[in-house]
């Protein structure tokens, strides 16, 4: 895929015509250009896969750059980068979370993208930031505007696509039970979030642990219950 | 201080520094903190005698001396002992005496080694008892001449008792073996009684509750289980052979030692219980041979089923007054007894519909006319008192408006008083809350009678409105009653105009209400005019608009009359089989099957007779039950998230398992809120935004304003 040119450039830094200058002033300066140079590109890249008319990458351009990273664009890391650039809307990237983004990556090129993704995996994995991570994909997957829950089958797919690694057989005999069950048809960030804690705190597969007159959400009461009846 | 360079010691300064060593003595004795003896003290106590026995005339005090040493005990014995010893009886003034004894033999040991010298030369010279005897006579003078009478008092009883415990626990041994439960406690209560008598006579009166303490351990508490387990005399027993006086005489010796009654409460607990299951399993067997198409209608047998539990809560209740003077204990498990059996249903109905059931049959018309008034009175009391066992009252509430409705509005009701009384009793247990909505409905219809009268006094006033029809019209005010499917009926034309000139009427009297018609409550009466007789049929509205449409065509099929009276499949089928596969053949149906299909085709039947002139074709009524647990249920999930927002409100911060404790103590007059719906509220109202999880505590909810 052949990259667009540039249609706008970057704000130009602070001129460097002062006779006098320290030379803090010029390291400053130095960088801020580097800098410029950096925003320069990001914003380039940036527009090489944007919508023109939208000022946004749209669907189809995540497309392009998922290919040209060869990255599935179903892969989880699509997700974490959504994530890295802050992204509000699932599908689009705005000028402002690209910026975000890539300057959080050091990225300015596509291939530096790819190689920053190894890195952002790990970081996404860390216990202090997966939890927001895993929040973030639930709110990211709320398209209409005042959409509070996800439709089952959604669900399923981002489980397993957010926790699958971590937590496979909760993960999946989760997923087989809210297939079959038919209480909810739709699952709410507070059922999303209990489910998180459910596989951080219980033991698995026996849930000795497990006291359903805690404050646990229903569907993971009536998990427990369908689990314990297959069990014995 | 030596010999020789010693200072005078006059009487006074010396007996100043004695007393403070007495005292010293008398605190040890009393078991103040003081600090023992040490050879110092001892040595300027002893010299101080010494010395003021040794002094020169007229410094030689001797005499007073020894006068102060006797003194010393009596003013101790006076001050301290005596007074001790008066204030305490029977076994504790024993103990108390034996103390004094020993605490005063060791003050005489003490106090003669102070005084020791004087016992050297002075009591010989002058032939005076010695100190050891002097200390030891003052006790008996004033101690022992005071106190011997009471001591000796004592002493009897303990012997006594102990007598007494050993023969009966002897006696106790024998007949727990041999006696049946009933005679064994006819002679506890014997030798209770007699032992009462002899205290009373020849004892203290103070030993008494000590000996008869010891007489009921001896033939109660320790034979208590054995004596209520026994298997054909036992506990068990009497309740089952209804012993009434047998059980009163358990409860009188039990209640007296100590939790002596917790076995028998228990026993009788277990009894009651076992009784009220079996009258359910009774009543379900009975239903499981019913047929099955009659198997959710609340038959017969479980009519009987609620007159029996009433039956058996005369009983107990008898019980309370005749056997357990009506102890509190007994009440507690007498009612955890019938809540426990009393939640349970019969034959896939509630005790809450059987209960409404049962009063629906007393109240309608061919219900209970042979009863009389009071008797009919009586049996409704009882009814309200077995609802105070029943947790889902709620649920009764529903289902008797329900049947209340009925029976108002097709005139089924068989005595207005009845009615209101048992409204005020169901007020009485229940609170104004749960009655006020009935109460609504009964003054409706003493309304609807007085709206009647005016409008027919409308109608003679303007001819030209009578639309040929006589109208009964009952205005009924939403919300008292129970909610009704209204379907948009095709009136017949005859009816239409009815419905107009009360409109207009209704108008005339108020322009700020709205009417809604609710065709499937109304009754017509037509007159059929068949072959062999005209007769007058009594029929629902919407079998009267069924049949009217006959007048213009003779044959109709099912979806003609579907189209025509603009009603679902459900009514149309009921209604046609009613008209045409019941007892009254109205209607020929082809063809001639006992259940209606759409293809079904329908003919007048002019042939149609019965030997009365006016009959009444009866329209069964749907099936209330799903709809009324489905009410009663959404009810219910109000009711639960009122109470979960109030809680929360006014506590801001709250743990999970409080709240549901909460929300299930203030719903719990009503009925007992499902744990798990109660938490799907929760949730409902988080999504809804009333409440948040507390991001470090999730079982903790925030209120948010």
């Amino acid at each position: 895929m052949m990259r667009r040119s540039a249609s706008k450039k970057a704000g130009q830094p602070n001129s460097t015509n002062s006779i006098n200058f320290s030379p803090s002033d010029l390291f400053r300066t130095a960088s801020s250009r580097a800098s410029s140079k950096e925003m320069e590109r990001i914003d380039n890249l940036f527009h090489s896969y944007a919508n023109r008319s939208l000022g946004m990458i749209d669907p189809e351009g995540i497309e392009t750059l998922c290919s040209d990273m060869e990255v599935d664009h179903t892969d989880v890391r699509i997700l974490m980068l959504a994530w890295k650039m802050k992204a509000e809307k699932q599908g689009y990237f705005t000028l402002e979370e690209w910026r975000r983004g890539m300057k959080a990556l050091r990225a300015d090129t596509v291939s530096k993208l790819r190689k920053a993704l190894p890195e952002l995996e790990k970081e996404v994995k860390r216990p202090s930031k997966f939890e927001d991570f895993y929040s973030y994909s639930f709110c990211y997957c709320l398209t209409e505007e005042k959409q509070k829950s996800i439709d089952i089958e959604s669900i399923c797919q981002l489980l397993d696509l957010v926790l699958g690694s971590h937590f496979r057989a909760q993960v999946d005999y989760f997923i087989e039970y809210l297939k079959i069950q038919s209480d909810y048809k739709v699952i709410n960030m507070d059922q999303w979030m209990g489910f998180f804690r459910f596989c951080n705190e219980i033991s698995f597969p026996d849930f000795s642990n497990y006291n359903p007159d805690l404050a646990w959400p229903l569907i993971l009461d009536n998990f427990v219950e369908w689990m314990q009846l297959k069990q014995t | 201080m030596t010999m020789n360079e010693r200072k005078t010691i006059d009487l006074e300064q010396g007996w100043e520094f004695m007393q403070k060593g007495i005292t010293k003595l008398k605190n040890i004795l009393e078991g103040l903190p003081e600090p023992q003896f040490s050879s110092e003290d001892y040595m300027m106590l002893y010299t101080t005698i010494y010395n003021m026995y040794t002094q020169k005339p007229p410094h030689d005090y001797s005499q007073q001396l020894y006068d102060k040493y006797r003194e010393s005990f009596e003013e101790y014995i006076t001050s301290s002992v005596l007074p001790s010893l008066r204030e305490k009886h029977d076994e504790f003034m024993l103990r108390e005496l034996v103390k004094r004894w020993t605490n005063h033999k060791v003050m005489v040991r003490w106090l003669s080694r102070f005084f020791h010298y004087l016992n050297r030369y002075f009591i010989a010279r002058r032939s005076l008892p010695p100190l050891n005897e002097v200390g030891l006579t003052c006790f008996r003078e004033l101690v022992y001449q005071e106190v011997n009478a009471k001591v000796r008092d004592a002493v009897i009883s303990l012997i006594d008792q102990e007598r007494e415990a050993a023969y009966y626990s002897r006696k106790a041994a024998n007949w727990i073996v041999d006696d049946s439960c009933p005679d064994y406690m006819l002679k506890a209560e014997e030798c209770l009684k007699r032992e009462k008598d002899r205290v009373s006579n020849y004892l203290h009166s103070s030993s008494e509750p000590k000996l008869l303490e010891k007489v009921q351990h001896e033939l109660l508490s320790v034979w208590a289980n054995r004596l209520l387990d026994k298997e054909h005399s036992g506990c068990h027993a009497l309740l089952r052979d209804d012993k009434v006086e047998d059980l009163s005489r358990m409860f009188r010796l039990f209640s007296k030692i100590p939790r002596g009654l917790d076995p028998v409460s228990s026993t009788f607990k277990q009894h009651v219980t076992a009784e009220g299951t079996a009258l359910v399993k009774l009543a379900e067997d009975a239903a499981s041979t019913k047929k099955a198409e009659k198997r959710d209608v609340v038959g017969l047998q479980e009519q009987v089923f609620v007159r029996k539990v009433i039956e058996l809560h005369d009983k107990y209740l008898a019980y309370m007054n005749d056997c357990f003077q009506n102890h509190t204990l007994f009440h507690k498990v007498l009612k955890e007894a019938f809540e426990a059996f009393c939640n349970k249903g019969v034959a896939g109905s509630s005790s809450a519909e059987l209960l409404a059931t049962f009063c629906d049959n007393i109240l309608k018309k061919g219900g209970s006319e042979k009863l009389s008034d009071e008797a009919i009175e009586e049996t409704l009391e009882k009814v309200v008192k077995l609802l105070a066992y029943i947790s889902d009252k709620d649920l009764f509430a529903e289902f008797y408006r329900k049947k209340l409705a009925r029976r108002l509005l097709f005139d089924k009701s068989a005595n207005d008083d009845h009615e209101r009384s048992i409204l005020t009793k169901l007020k009485q247990q229940c609170g104004g809350q749960f009655t006020s909505k009935m109460e609504g409905m009964v003054t409706d219809l003493t309304l609807a009678r007085e709206n009647q009268t005016n409008f027919e006094e409308y109608l003679s006033n303007n001819r030209n409105a009578n639309p040929g029809i006589d109208l009964t019209v009952t205005v009924l005010t939403t919300g008292f009653w129970p909610s009704y499917k209204s379907f948009d009926l095709n009136l017949p034309a005859e009816m239409i105009k009815c419905v107009e000139v009360f409109r207009d009427f209704y108008q005339t009297k108020t322009k700020h209400r709205k009417l809604t018609w609710m065709y499937s409550l109304g009754t017509c009466n037509l007159i059929g005019k068949f072959e062999p007789k005209t007769m007058e049929l009594i029929v629902t509205t919407y079998q009267a608009s069924a049949l009217l449409l006959f007048n213009s065509s003779d044959r109709l099929s099912y979806s003609e009359i579907m189209i025509q009276l603009n009603l679902t499949d459900d009514d149309v089928v009921r209604l046609l089989h009613s008209l045409s596969c019941a007892k009254y053949k109205i209607l020929n149906k082809e063809p001639n099957t006992k259940t209606i299909s759409s293809t079904d085709q329908f003919e007048f039947n002019s042939k149609f007779t019965d030997k009365m002139r006016r009959i009444k074709i009866p329209l069964p009524p749907v099936d209330e039950k799903k709809k009324v647990i489905e009410d009663v249920d959404k009810d219910r999930r109000y009711a639960i998230d009122a109470s979960i927002v109030r809680i929360m409100k006014s506590r801001k911060v709250l743990g999970h398992q409080q709240l549901v404790m909460e929300c299930v103590e203030q719903l719990g007059r009503m009925f007992k809120p499902d744990f798990k719906v109660i938490k799907k509220r929760i949730e409902d109202l988080i999504t809804r935004d009333y409440l948040e999880r507390d991001k470090d505590n999730p079982n903790m909810f925030r209120y948010l304003a």
